[in-house]
């Protein structure tokens, strides 16, 4: 764009993010959801609610989220529900791990293995590490995975 | 323009005053728009702390030694020049707090626990800080007291109508109303809204934690029973508030902290409570911070507060003709009578990605929801950014904000 006063912005809003934050995927309700969790940011006024679908064999079958916030936070949540299909709550526990420690250092060195071309995936939000307060616009979609996870795991020991 | 007799004030050697307004962000001018979070500080207030820390620092109150006979004097000439600031009847009606939120929390705790009866009801208004909204509630579900919410127009401005609906079966003890919103910038007609809390046999609260900043606040005019202010906002440090109250109802509260320096006389049976304002202020109070406040209340007194009134009227007027104009940006409220707080979304991105864009201009707002949750709910938005004005707020900033909006927007588009 011309202008340029915000040029040097284009490392945290990199094309993708911003093309995930206006055109979220996943952007929908799962009525037939096995575990939803909400997230909120109170402060910010970001929110969301997250939405799993469960296959026999549990790994996550679809994922889906509804909410309003902004564009790291929906970027966030759209590229995450993108890479936890097809994974096992553990695999997305690993991921949710890792991702905070891309958005809260910039790196992560164990990014590796077989979630390796996943955690490429989402290394456009790094950037966040160098505004600190957006960082938790960027992990708030993954806190709210965990939430809906351990929530199926508390439903599933209540039985 | 300038045609009317305004008084003037130099703006340069304002903005010489506060050291930090000579910073750069990311090499950019510090261009400071969030002054209704937390206003900068003058060298006049920060060197009359640290004197006291070198010179004449010792607790009050207490020694019989020189040091602390003059800390003592120097802490209560804060007060009476905060009596003589807001134009109290005495200084006894001056209570120093940690806070607004805390001069608020002890009205509600002595006045609503200790004075109203359950089955009274408290009037808020649909624009309260949370300062202003929680601590009621903690009161209602605490004593019984029914919490009524006093409506707001689409415009921003008390509904007055409705708050004298809400006055009309007597049952309110207090109306507890901002004098100034800290989001839509709204100032209240105190006067008017004292009135009617009078005629209804109610007594009054205000929260001036944004008013105090921008006007002559006037206790005997306004006829308030309660006004809360904060030092932070006003050019001061943080951690001192000011609660004013009128005597006689200082007088029939209970105490709402114990401690030492609010008794006059203590056995293991009981206690005798000190005298007001004492009676108000347990344990160690700010001191330090009350010679920064009373540093700040000078300050603003040299400069005058209808000058500095006159010049952010000015800064309110500029805003007003650029940045309703600018495309895809919406403000929250269009009140008549208004400060230099302006909360706005812009139609492409959300608040916290404008706010990072314009610190990249080097402009500091404030993004979220402002302490105010349900006041946006109440407008329908999540959230939005705010720029609010100070003494040192240049005309230049205000069109350094319009300017960097409009490209704000084409960014996200």
């Amino acid at each position: 764009m011309s202008g340029g006063l915000f040029d040097d912005l284009r490392d945290l809003y990199q094309e993708v993010i911003l093309d995930h934050g206006r055109k979220p995927r996943n952007f929908r309700r799962l009525d037939d959801a096995d575990c939803t969790a909400r997230g909120d940011n109170p402060m910010c006024g970001d929110r969301m609610e997250l939405f799993l679908k469960m296959a026999p064999d549990g790994t996550i079958a679809d994922a889906a989220f509804q909410g309003r916030g902004c564009a790291i936070s929906m970027a966030s949540a759209s590229l995450m529900t993108d890479t936890v299909k097809g994974k096992s709550p553990a695999q997305a526990h690993e991921m949710s791990d890792k991702f905070r420690t891309l958005a809260m250092t910039g790196t992560c060195p164990e990014c590796g293995g077989d979630i390796v071309e996943d955690m490429e995936r989402l290394a456009p939000l790094s950037g966040v590490h160098d505004f600190p307060s957006r960082v938790k616009c960027a992990t708030l979609a993954w806190h709210t995975l965990n939430a809906a996870l351990d929530g199926q795991a508390k439903e599933a020991s209540s039985e | 323009m300038d045609g009317h007799m305004a008084p003037r004030m130099d703006l340069a050697a304002i903005r010489a005053d506060f050291p930090i307004l000579s910073e750069t962000v990311r090499g950019k001018r510090f261009t400071f728009l969030d002054s209704g979070a937390s206003a900068q500080k003058p060298r006049q207030v920060i060197g009359a702390m640290v004197r006291m820390m070198e010179k004449a620092y010792a607790n009050v109150h207490r020694g019989a030694y020189h040091m602390s006979e003059q800390a003592t004097e120097a802490y209560e000439a804060s007060r009476r020049a905060v009596q003589r600031f807001l134009n109290a009847a005495d200084e006894r009606e001056i209570i120093f707090t940690g806070s607004s939120t805390n001069a608020i929390n002890l009205v509600a705790h002595s006045y609503g626990r200790g004075v109203m009866k359950p089955g009274q009801a408290v009037v808020i208004s649909e624009m309260e800080h949370h300062a202003n909204l929680v601590p009621w509630q903690m009161l209602r579900d605490a004593h019984g007291i029914e919490l009524r919410v006093a409506r707001i127009t689409d415009a921003g401005e008390l509904d007055l109508e409705d708050l004298a609906a809400k006055l009309a079966d007597g049952k309110v003890g207090l109306v507890a109303v901002t004098h100034m919103s800290n989001v839509l910038g709204t100032v209240t007609p105190a006067a008017l809204i004292a009135r009617m809390a009078h005629e209804a046999g109610a007594k009054v609260l205000f929260d001036g934690s944004q008013a105090a900043v921008h006007r002559r606040v006037d206790m005997q005019a306004l006829d308030a029973d309660f006004y809360v202010f904060t030092g932070h906002k006003l050019y001061g440090p943080t951690g001192i508030g000011v609660l004013y109250a009128k005597a006689a109802l200082l007088e029939a509260m209970p105490p709402f902290l114990g401690g030492g320096d609010m008794i006059a006389e203590v056995t293991f049976e009981k206690s005798i409570w000190a005298p007001i304002p004492g009676k108000f202020e347990a344990g160690t109070p700010p001191i330090i911070e009350a010679i920064g406040l009373h540093a700040a209340i000078d300050y603003v007194e040299a400069i005058g507060m209808p000058a500095i009134e006159a010049h952010e009227r000015a800064l309110v007027d500029r805003a007003m003709a650029r940045l309703p104009h600018i495309e895809g940006v919406t403000l929250l409220g269009r009140a008549q009578d208004r400060g230099g707080v302006f909360a706005f979304a812009l139609d492409t991105a959300h608040a916290h990605d404008v706010a990072t864009l314009l610190d990249r201009a080097g402009i500091a707002v404030r993004s979220g929801r402002h302490c105010a949750e349900p006041l946006h709910a109440r407008f329908n938005v999540e959230s939005t950014c705010r720029a609010s004005f100070g003494l040192y707020t240049t005309p230049e900033e205000v069109d350094l904000l319009a300017d960097a909006l409009g490209q704000a927007r084409e960014f996200f588009r």
